[in-house]
């Protein structure tokens, strides 16, 4: 673009920041409190508490800004609330529940007693009391994407220009595209997707193909179960994503774009939707950018649901109007995508990684994580683990230090087991991986993947042929059924996995797993059926004894395998008066025996787990025995006692 | 389009720059097997997998119907891998289809056949039990019967169909339910099939047949 009007373009930019800046001043010249209310957020009462902060506000007649925030990331803690306080450390408070958020704000703001008890730690350091950087999991976090998110109104464009927001855009705007593009690729930025593919290639490939139409893709379909990455970034900092698309636009030359958002995320299309329209009103997208001759302009396209249609192809058809179902790759989208024409696609992620690049610089990017895979890597912890919600820590942080520093270890004092990395297609890797680095090349080369960043820790209780079945059970059932292996490949799969579950598992089905993952893996068109077999192959690898011992001896290790089990009452145990478990059986399968001893009839039990919670902890006498013809061989012991 | 030299399993082969190389093959008298390609459509369907072949230069065995011919390309149809993925690839569509050769309009001329004939494959499972789907015969039409139990997706009766200008048939449902049917799966008789036959000769099996007017 012509040099003569960078002027205008900072001037433009100057003027809207500066009105942004003063709005944010005084936004910070009275007590401030923020309240993390993203989906995770309300799902744990974040609107109710927001609710209870006014009304405490009005109450006391106190003149104090209240704003309804995106997720920081600590969503083991919701509800969360910082309080900025003029004068006091800054501090954010979790497990705010029902009452204390009213009397965090009444003893904060009237007496400045900043309610110690409830703060998970402070935002800035201070001399009283410690901020997130001074625990285990400050210590691996280096967040970069996620550093707004939490902090600033994702509803209101100001904050997001206050600190610092589209100002990368606006050095795009300065520099070629050419430029933009060497940038991103020396930065080595691999794409979030879950392919890892580099970006500032994948722009570059757009760039320079033929055609003057040209468009760029933001994919938010986000369609792993328990994955919620993209979606808190586009609650919690839309503009950001917005930011990182214009540029990609620039980069690769084109002129429109979309958000391809899943239609079951109603508060995220709520939110880009509104930052879209602000960015407008701004001057910041449409014709003719901040005064420069650059047009860009994003829509909205809401995506039906279906897993595979955030496949790049699919989601592309489904754009279309087909049937959201995968094409044979090459040509690659960047070269022929939406309309036959070149289209960028890229992640939530890798596309709000880029105004910090262009920002910071290339090599800054590069002094986060690893060679080849530099920058931080996001994670959605679940499963069994404490400190369940979004970590930001740089590549090469080990699978360790994420589990026990960050998420502070296994929940219930259980032992670890093995994590489930990369979403349904991700692999189960055992404690003798937990020192893999995370990175793209080390995660695939130990038998899973990076994904999309689900993480799901699992403990001694969960069993591995199970694990696998349910990851298969979803991926066979999100299949398009376009390609025989995956069609057909996963089927099979499924059936001898479910079959082993039932403890109707043949000898020479392991092989014949081993060979269908192999072969689905080999002979599938797109990378759902290239991926599916990930969870059956690395637990084979790893735990193939226990799909032995379900196999050969009818025997489930976890005790999780319902048709493996048995529930039975240990007699030394049992209290005999309490009655606990009998009040608590559907099936009125507990009778008293001539001592008052509980005894469970196996024939009635339909297995429900109640009378193993109810039976109350200073006796434990309920316990799960397996196989279940155990449990007749201890009744025979016992009755010869 | 430039004329091209490719090598076919150690055979020299003219082609024109840009021929799909499937076609290549077969037009040369070398036989490859495959379900899905069709010479009319721009895009390959790529999704019956039995088309692999050993590219030089390319790590992994890739579909003949994806290929685009350029001069010097060496190409091997049969390799260990190759053959294994086949054959699996084969199975699996077997263990899916309701085998019944001595009552099919297409015996004889079944392309599931010809497959198991140049590549020395099993028509019956060997392996993998059989999945039943359970799907009707539908008979609803003058001159069309269509098993969809014998149906192996390979699209050729949908494009046929929408070719005759009449455009009946369409894939629908996902997964292991995807099936050829009608719109909102009205029985053929009731479709607006006036049975053209064009599917039954586009069908590679004995899915689509016709019969005899009653
Ligand atoms: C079954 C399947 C589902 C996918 N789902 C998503 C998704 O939800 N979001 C996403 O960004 N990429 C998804 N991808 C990857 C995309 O195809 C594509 O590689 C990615 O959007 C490219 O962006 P990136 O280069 O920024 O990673 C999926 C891939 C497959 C095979
Ligand atoms: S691998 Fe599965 S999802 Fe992908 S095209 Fe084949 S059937 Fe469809
Ligand atoms: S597991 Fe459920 S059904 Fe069985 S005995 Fe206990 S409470 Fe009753
Ligand atoms: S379609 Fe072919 S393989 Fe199938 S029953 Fe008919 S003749 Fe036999
Ligand atoms: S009915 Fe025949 S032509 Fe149609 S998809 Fe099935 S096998 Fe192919
Ligand atoms: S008292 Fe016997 S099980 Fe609870
Ligand atoms: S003919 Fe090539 S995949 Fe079907």
């Amino acid at each position: 673009m012509g040099n003569n009007n960078t002027a205008v373009v900072s001037a433009a930019f100057e003027q809207l920041k500066a009105a942004a800046q003063q709005k944010w001043e005084q936004l910070h010249s009275k007590p401030l409190i923020l309240v993390g209310a993203a989906t995770c957020g309300r799902a744990a009462g974040a609107l109710s508490l927001l609710e209870e902060v006014k009304t405490e506000l009005q109450k006391l007649q106190l003149d104090a800004t209240v704003l309804e925030v995106g997720c920081m990331g600590h969503c083991y803690a919701e509800p969360v609330m910082v309080i900025y306080n003029e004068g006091f450390p800054t501090i954010c408070y979790g497990y705010v529940k029902e009452g204390v958020g009213a009397r965090i704000v009444r003893d904060y703001l009237t007496e400045g007693d900043p309610g110690i008890e409830f703060a998970l730690a402070a935002i800035e350091p201070n001399d009283f009391f410690p901020t997130f950087q001074d625990f285990p999991r400050g210590v691996y976090e280096n967040k970069i994407v996620m550093e707004q998110c939490g902090f600033i109104d994702p509803r209101d464009i100001d904050h997001y220009l206050a600190t610092g927001g589209y100002s990368a855009l606006v050095k795009a705007l300065e520099t070629t595209p050419e430029e933009i593009i060497e940038t991103v690729k020396a930065s080595g930025l691999r794409g979030r997707g879950g392919a890892g593919f580099p970006t500032g290639v994948k722009w570059e490939t757009c760039r320079n193909s033929a055609g003057d139409q040209k468009y760029v893709i933001c994919n938010a379909d986000e369609g792993d179960p328990g994955a919620f990455m993209d979606r808190t970034i586009l609650e919690s900092n839309p503009h950001l994503l917005i930011e990182g698309l214009a540029i990609a636009a620039r980069a690769a030359g084109a002129e429109k774009g979309y958000v391809y958002i899943r239609a079951e995320y109603p508060l995220a299309v709520e939110r880009v939707a509104l930052a879209v329209q602000t960015a407008k009103e701004k001057g910041l997208l449409g014709k003719s950018i901040l005064g420069s001759d650059f047009n860009f302009d994003i829509e909205l396209f809401q995506g039906s649901g279906a897993f595979v249609c955030g496949e790049e192809t699919a989601l592309i058809a489904s754009m279309e109007g087909q049937p959201g179902i995968p094409r044979h790759r090459p040509p690659f989208p960047a070269i022929s995508g939406l309309w036959g024409k070149p289209t960028v696609i890229n992640n939530v992620k890798s596309l709000s990684y880029v105004p910090y690049i262009i920002n910071r610089g290339a090599e800054w990017f590069r002094s986060n994580g690893t060679e080849k895979s530099p920058g931080t890597a996001i994670f959605a912890l679940a499963g069994k683990v404490v400190n369940t919600g979004l970590a930001e820590v740089p590549m090469s942080t080990t699978l360790r230090e994420l589990i026990f520093d960050v998420g502070s270890g296994i929940a219930n004092g259980k032992n670890f087991k093995a994590v489930q990395i990369g979403g349904p297609s991700g692999g189960c890797l055992p404690e003798e991986a937990l020192d893999t680095p995370i990175d793209f090349d080390s995660l695939t080369k130990a038998g899973a993947m990076m994904g999309s960043g689900g993480m799901v820790v699992l403990d001694e209780n969960d069993c591995m042929v199970e694990i696998a079945r349910f990851f298969l059970d979803f991926t066979q059932k999100e299949s398009c059924g376009k390609c025989t292996f995956c069609r057909l490949g996963t089927k099979h799969m499924l059936d001898i996995l479910e079959r082993i579950t039932k403890g109707r598992g043949k000898p020479e089905d392991i092989d014949m797993l081993m060979e269908l993952a192999s072969k689905v893996r080999e002979g599938s068109l797109c990378n759902l059926g290239k991926t599916a077999p990930n969870p059956v192959l690395s637990t084979l690898k790893y735990f193939r004894e226990e799909y032995e011992a379900h196999i050969n001896e009818g025997r489930c290790p976890s005790l999780m395998c319902k048709d493996l089990i048995a529930y039975y009452i240990l007699p030394d145990k049992c209290e005999r008066s309490c009655d606990a478990c009998v009040g608590s059986c559907p099936v009125e399968a507990i009778y008293d025996n001539e001592d008052r001893i509980k005894v469970i009839n196996q024939e009635k039990c339909v297995k429900c787990d109640s009378c193993m919670v109810a039976c109350p902890p200073q006796y434990k006498a309920v316990i799960k025995v397996s196989p279940p013809y155990k449990v007749a061989e201890m009744e025979q012991e016992r009755g010869k006692k | 389009m430039s004329e091209i030299t490719i090598t076919i399993d150690d055979r020299q082969i003219s082609a024109r720059e840009g021929d799909i190389l499937l076609w290549a093959a077969l037009d040369n008298g070398v036989y490859i097997p495959h379900l899905c390609a069709h010479r009319e459509e721009e895009h390959p369907s790529a999704s019956c997998r039995l088309c692999f072949v050993e590219m030089q230069g390319r790590p992994m065995p890739v579909p003949a119907c994806t290929v685009k011919v350029a001069d010097g390309m060496v190409v091997s149809t049969r390799s260990e891998r190759v053959d294994a993925l086949v054959a699996a690839g084969f199975e699996l569509i077997m263990s899916n289809h309701r085998l019944d050769c001595k009552n099919c309009a297409a015996n004889g001329s079944c392309e599931l056949q010809r497959i198991a004939k140049e590549r020395k494959l099993r028509l019956k499972p060997k392996n993998l039990p059989a999945l039943e789907r359970d799907l009707p015969v539908d008979s609803s039409a003058a001159g069309i019967l269509y098993d969809p139990g014998k149906c192996v997706l390979c699209g050729h009766c949908v494009l046929a169909c929408r070719s005759s200008g009449r455009g009946i048939l369409g894939f629908t449902r996902r997964g292991y339910e995807r099936i050829v049917t009608t719109f909102g799966d009205a029985p053929l008789g009731e479709s607006g099939c006036d049975s053209c036959g064009a599917c039954a000769g586009a069908c590679p099996v004995g899915a689509f047949s016709t019969r005899k007017a009653r």
